[in-house]
């Protein structure tokens, strides 16, 4: 056996795997999208029929917000607990990382603890105000289990970049004048920004396609990945189904990608 | 412009110790002047305590309680190093990889809300200064060692800093860009003449660019001195050592003379020691026929370096003795010689250290 075709061989098992479980299926639903009643059109749908439209706008800036404000909450906390050592930092960084093992039910049921009917928010408010306030099962509690599960995954990156900043480069700006303030935003954040890309991208996937969580606090919050399981276990359009994946599957892709190519256009003209 | 020499402030450094949260004592309470436009180099192995005394300077270390720090008589002990007004050239550089070459150098001026326009013109006259143009629009990435040394060097001095501190900038060079650039630096600190503190391990740096040389060790100065004093006439064994090549001899002191088993030296004066530390460099000792000296030893070894050629003695001395003879000098190993020494080349050291 020549060399060559040994080499081959050995590609083969991957070759095999990659389209038993990749190609085929994505080729299936790729074409399955197109088999509705409108056809090819079907994918357009996600765009031109109302409901699905204003799904996906809730879906990104869901994905959004919770993309920045855990950029925003990890990096304040990922620098304070990589710049500074103090009793009981170990078990803070343990419990800021351990929600990374929780399924999107458990993290549902841990909102629904906090904001839900019987919830923590719920009988404080009550006492307090002499009102209950709920919003577990809306958007917005979504939107607070999705900054618990994505802070652990940013926070491990960006307290990695901290530790790999050149504390002179920081020194260097204090020496020719530069406040606190000023430090931060011309030193530190650049410094930082593929960081920022890196952990933001995985933070804005996963929220825009979580489930679970979802799941577990209502049926009818509107997200795309609640529309398709609606779609194709209760109303079984599978063309419709299968083409909302691939559209979200292309637009979460496209986002990052965008992010991707600004940030780097923005290194680029920086420096 | 003042009437003394120079530009930039005067310094003062008044009882400065620093003992670091885990108990390390990383420097003996100090004191130094530093004058107007004086480039004053700290000199010593590392772990000595020069960067720390530089970082008290600069205001990045605040010294232990009763330590002060004075630019041009005013305390600046509590005043954050962002309001110290002082240039500082970082062994790394530090330079920002998200700005250009110009944009580093007028990174400092931009700070200070100085116009555009002005600043430019700054920007330019640091870039012929020191030799970088056609690099302005560079990214850091994109420059070489030396460049980036300029880089850094621009971007301290543009801000017309008070005092410019420079952190080993030559270290992270290789040698023989080191020796350009260290000439090269000299002639730009001259022409600045601004109040420089320059830390390095490196003796010839310290050497070529120092007004004045503070050799430390372990914490505390050793010697404070022009090149030519801690050279000629150092105070300790630590300093002899440290600076250039020495000859350390122990030996018991006659009438004057050394008793060494290869015979004896005048030491320049009538004193009677039980045993002394005698420190002989190298380039003083001439190799003499055996009868025309009162010293003598076998060659050990020649090596021939170019400009001269460094032999190895035994049997003068207990230990072995260094000298470095004229490139034409005949030498041979095994060769018995004379080794004549002028009893003013005879150092006599504190035998303690």
């Amino acid at each position: 056996m020549s060399h060559r075709s040994f080499v081959w061989l050995c590609l083969l098992p991957l070759a095999v795997v990659t389209a038993a479980f990749f190609l085929l299926p994505m080729a299936r639903l790729v074409v399955t999208g197109a088999e509705g009643p409108q056809g090819v059109a079907g994918y357009l749908a996600i765009l031109t029929e109302p409901r699905y439209r204003a799904t996906l706008i809730n879906t990104v800036a869901l994905a959004a917000a919770t993309t920045i404000v855990t950029l925003i909450v990890a990096t304040i906390a990922g620098m304070f607990l990589q710049r500074h050592r103090f009793p009981g930092r170990a078990v803070l960084i343990a419990m800021l990382t351990f929600p990374l093992a929780f399924p999107g039910v458990v993290i549902g049921f841990l909102i629904i603890l906090l904001a839900g009917r019987q919830g923590l928010i719920g009988d404080v408010s009550n006492r307090m105000l002499g009102e209950k306030l709920v919003f577990a099962y809306s958007i917005y509690g979504l939107f607070l289990g999705y900054l618990y599960f994505s802070i652990p995954r940013v926070i491990l990156t960006i307290m990695a970049a901290v530790q790999k900043l050149d504390v002179g480069l920081e020194e260097a700006a204090r020496s020719l004048g530069a406040s606190p303030w000023a430090v931060q935003r011309d030193v530190v954040l650049p410094a930082l920004a593929p960081a920022f890309v890196a952990s933001g991208a995985i933070a804005f996937a996963t929220a825009m396609g979580a489930f679970g969580t979802a799941f577990t606090l209502a049926t009818n919050i509107d997200v795309l990945p609640m529309l398709i399981y609606t779609e194709f276990t209760l109303a079984a359009n599978f063309s419709t189904s299968a083409a909302l994946s691939v559209g979200l599957g292309i637009i979460t892709w496209f986002i990052l990608a965008l992010a991707r190519s600004f940030s780097g256009s923005a290194v680029a003209a920086a420096g | 412009m003042n009437a003394s020499a120079g530009h930039g402030a005067s310094m003062r450094i008044e009882a400065c110790g620093k003992t670091f949260i885990d108990g390390t004592r990383a420097l003996e309470p100090a004191t130094l002047d530093i004058a107007r436009g004086e480039t004053l180099v700290l000199l010593g192995p590392s772990g000595c305590g020069k960067t720390t005394m530089l970082r008290i300077i600069a205001g990045l270390e605040l010294p232990d309680p009763g330590g002060k720090v004075l630019f041009d008589g005013k305390d600046m002990t509590s005043v954050p190093i962002e309001r110290r007004n002082v240039g500082m050239v970082f062994q790394s550089y530090a330079l920002f990889p998200n700005m250009s070459v110009a944009d580093n150098i007028g990174y400092g001026l931009k700070i200070r809300g100085v116009p555009a326009k002005e600043r430019a013109a700054r920007v330019a006259e640091l870039v012929a200064l020191t030799n970088i143009a056609g690099l302005e629009n560079r990214r850091i990435d994109q420059l070489s060692g030396g460049q980036r040394q300029r880089v850094a060097l621009a971007r301290a001095v543009a801000i017309r800093p008070g005092i410019l501190l420079l952190d080993e900038p030559l270290t992270a060079l290789d040698a023989a860009l080191r020796d350009r650039l260290r000439g090269e630096l000299n002639r730009l600190l001259r022409a600045l003449g601004i109040t420089t503190i320059y830390v390095t391990h490196d003796q010839a740096e310290a050497m070529e660019l120092g007004d004045r040389v503070v050799v430390m060790q372990k914490g505390t100065i050793a010697q404070i001195g022009t090149p030519r004093q801690i050279y000629f006439t150092p105070q300790s064994r630590f300093v002899a050592e440290f600076i250039g090549a020495a000859n350390i001899i122990e030996s018991p002191i006659e009438n004057g003379y050394l008793v060494l088993p290869g015979g004896r030296q005048a030491i320049g004066n009538d004193a009677n020691f039980p045993t002394a530390v005698a420190m002989i460099r190298p380039e003083t000792i001439r190799v003499v026929e055996t009868g025309s000296a009162p010293l003598s030893g076998v060659i050990d070894s020649v090596s021939f370096i170019g400009d001269r050629q460094r032999l190895v003695v035994s049997g003068a001395s207990s230990k072995l003795i260094t000298v470095d003879a004229p490139n034409t000098v005949q030498a041979k190993a095994g060769e018995r010689v004379g080794l004549l020494i002028s009893p003013e080349a005879v150092r006599l050291l504190p035998s303690e250290s």
